[in-house]
């Protein structure tokens, strides 16, 4: 048995500081009785002297330009289930400690990661990531693991002789008995959980009671201590309350690549991907704007999101500051596993082409990309439509005894007419034709028409036909190249 | 022991005469005209470096000449993009000249920076094969970039220029492509290894306007004649 305990201290303002990389003085405020008090304080308010426990009006004489915010605690067992949803990509069981803690069982994954000081590493490092900063401790009992990381101590331990010894050194007041017990042991004359072992057990119970003494079995493994598995939610749905109105997309980049981060460890968790992204960015006095992200291809690749979502954001004109913003994705596809190759191959060169489609729609429109294709018509303006990148085909093999230009224009260019031969940069000869299309007569755009293959004095190679009706007219329709 | 002869030393691969095109092991894909190839370093387009295609007029034959290596790259399954051309690369004379359609990719920028950006993005993506551009504008900075993200991606990387602009000091290889008694003369206005060959002349339309349809002039009074009707398939 291993347990990891992650301990989140920072967590009352971390849930609203970590939506921007820049700190400015910032506290959250309770209120316990009647005057509300400092109950965090990050490092920029830490060194004006402002202190927990400090009334708010006393802070703010000290720091004039503090912002305090009120304590949001469903926020914070919402990220606690959030981060637990997250960190199932490191173990199957994952269990929410209110109000500061999230267990990972993780005696199952130690082989998978390189060990424990590689897997501590990596978590550290993807929490860092997701804004959050954690005491992580390992011991074999979920209740010691919590105790550690509750006491900010960075320890690994995977033998029971160790933990008792260990425990042993830790204050009393983290097992967070009832006062009167609390008050009672301070009598004693008992400070440490070690000082605790060493007292005759019978006597102990009859004084503090059974309630005490399960908890420190529990600690030590003598009593079973089951947790509630942590069950991740179908879909995925978070918010992040930016602290300050932001205008630019280079910041609101900054708190979405947070988000994204926290999608992509939920989707590695399931094995899935996604192809569709909703974000919502709020502002104050006006509707949400909304941001739909729509991939080519499913991915969960962390770099690759935050590169569409700039490009995205980059085009997005803001009607007034964003003060939060929200990721939501609904359906998730099984990312289907291959194998790894030495050398590049198809995979991989489809991947890379999807990547580079969406990024390319990202900023310039999906409209602006796109594939071509062949269709079986005769008109030529009917014999090409353009399609999704990739899925172009020739649905009839072009008949190779009719030539064909490789620029097509548009619209058709009327030619003038000397000597009633058509002219464009001087008299045309014709080379080859005539090739007669008279087809469409069922739809609306019926032609009837000469195609010649023409070259001018300036020896371009035109493609150019003539109306088949009375009036007769030339028009240039394409170029050879 | 024979003594070596002058030629056999000549030939030694490492030693280059300054009249001579490098022949050097450069990445490169064959242009499809053997009379081209010979004059081009590593004998074909240089791959992962830029190439400046200038045309005295646009529908000379520029898209023409590269036909038989985008052909080639896109049975490799590799991509043809195509950014910012003037018309319609039209589909079914693509598929004629054997490109893949499903490895092709149309990308319309509106402003000039896009263009660049685009061509940027897709030179850097292993998975293109060539990036054809159309641009007069030879902003240093942006083609320095293009040059870097096409070292980077290995692709051929093809701008389309008009004759009157700017020459590129980054390109690896400079083409003019003019015309002549109905073939395309191409001049190397610059390649890698030095050297500035002579003109040669591609006869690029061959199969387009020499023989396919039997060249009848039209009587003057056309548009009674009978003539081949295409029977449209329902």
């Amino acid at each position: 048995m291993l347990w990891m305990a992650l301990h989140f201290r920072h967590l009352p303002l971390e849930v609203f500081a970590r939506g921007t990389p820049e700190a400015t003085p910032l506290a959250v405020a309770a209120s316990s009785s009647r005057i509300a008090v400092i109950v965090a304080t990050n490092r920029q308010s830490a060194e004006r002297g402002v202190r927990c426990g400090m009334a708010v009006s006393a802070a703010w004489g000290l720091a004039s330009d503090l912002r305090v915010v009120a304590r949001d605690e469903a926020a914070e067992r919402t990220v606690l289930r959030r981060v637990a949803a997250w960190a199932l990509q490191f173990t199957s069981v994952s269990s929410v400690a209110e109000p500061m803690d999230v267990l990972l069982y993780v005696g199952g994954s130690l082989k998978l990661f390189g060990g424990l000081e590689n897997l501590s590493e990596r978590i550290r490092n993807g929490l860092a990531d997701l804004g959050y900063e954690a005491s992580i401790a390992c011991a074999p009992t979920p209740l010691a693991a919590q105790l550690f990381a509750c006491a900010g101590l960075d320890i690994r331990i995977r033998h029971p002789d160790t933990l008792r010894h260990e425990l042993g050194k830790l204050p009393l007041s983290l097992l967070g008995c009832a006062p009167e017990t609390a008050a009672m042991l301070d009598r004693f004359g008992i400070h440490t959980i070690g000082e605790c072992f060493r007292l005759p057990r019978a006597g102990l119970t009859r004084r503090l009671g059974e309630r005490f003494l399960d908890n420190l079995d529990r600690v030590l493994g003598r009593l079973p201590d089951p947790r509630p598995p942590f069950v991740p939610p179908p879909t995925f749905n978070a918010a992040l309350p930016l602290p300050a109105p932001v205008e630019q997309s280079a910041a609101l980049l900054f708190a979405g690549r947070r988000l994204l981060a926290e999608l992509c460890g939920f989707m590695t968790a399931a094995g899935s991907s996604v192809q569709r992204l909703s974000l919502a960015l709020s502002h104050e006095d006006h509707a949400d704007t909304r941001v739909t992200v729509s991939l080519v291809a499913a991915t969960r690749d962390l770099d690759h999101l935050t590169t569409v979502l700039r490009e995205r954001l980059a085009r997005l004109a803001l009607p007034r500051p964003a003060i939060a913003i929200a990721l939501a994705a609904e359906q998730f596809f099984p990312l289907a596993a291959r194998s790894l190759s030495f050398l590049p191959d198809v995979y991989e060169c489809a991947e890379t082409a999807a990547r580079l489609i969406e990024q390319l729609r990202a900023r310039l429109g999906d409209r602006a990309v796109c594939g071509l294709t062949a269709l079986a018509d005769h008109r030529p303006e009917c014999a090409w439509q353009a399609c999704e990148p990739g899925k172009g085909s020739v649905s009839a093999i072009p008949d190779a005894s009719f030539s064909r230009p490789l620029w097509l224009f548009a619209t058709p260019r009327r030619l003038e007419e000397a000597a009633s031969s058509p002219c464009w940069e001087g008299p045309l000869s014709l080379l080859a034709g005539p090739e007669r299309i008279e087809t469409g007569w069922w739809d609306e755009n019926h032609v009837a028409r000469d195609y010649f293959v023409a070259r001018n004095p300036a020896q371009s190679l035109l493609w150019i036909y003539r109306e088949h009706d009375a009036e007769g007219k030339w028009y240039l329709h394409g170029l050879f190249s | 022991m024979a003594t070596p002869s002058l030629d056999t030393v000549f030939n030694h691969p490492a030693i280059w005469r300054g009249n001579d095109c490098a022949r050097v092991a450069l990445p490169s894909v064959p242009t499809g005209y053997a009379e081209l190839d010979i004059l081009l370093p590593g004998g074909g387009w240089p791959a992962g470096a830029l190439t400046e295609i200038c045309r005295e007029r646009s529908g000379i034959g520029e898209l023409q000449l590269i036909m038989p290596a985008a052909a080639r790259l896109s049975h490799a399954g590799r991509w043809i993009i195509i950014i910012a051309p003037p018309h319609i690369p039209y589909a079914p004379a693509l598929a004629a000249h054997g490109v893949q359609l499903s490895r092709l990719m149309l990308v319309r920028p509106e402003a000039d920076k896009e263009k660049f950006w685009a061509c940027e993005q897709a030179l850097r993506s292993a998975c293109c094969g060539a990036v054809l551009m159309w641009t007069d504008h030879s902003r240093e900075r942006s083609i320095r970039r293009l040059q870097l993200a096409a070292e980077r991606g290995g692709a051929l990387a093809m701008l389309f220029r008009s004759s009157r602009a700017i020459p590129l000091v980054t390109a690896a290889l400079r083409l003019h492509i003019g015309k002549s008694d109905g073939k395309a003369i191409v001049r190397i206005l610059k390649r890698r290894g030095g050297g500035i060959p002579a003109p040669i002349a591609l006869d690029l339309h061959g199969k387009q306007a020499g023989h396919g349809i039997p060249v009848r002039r039209p009587a003057p009074a056309y548009a009674r004649s009978p003539a081949p009707t295409h029977k449209s398939r329902l």
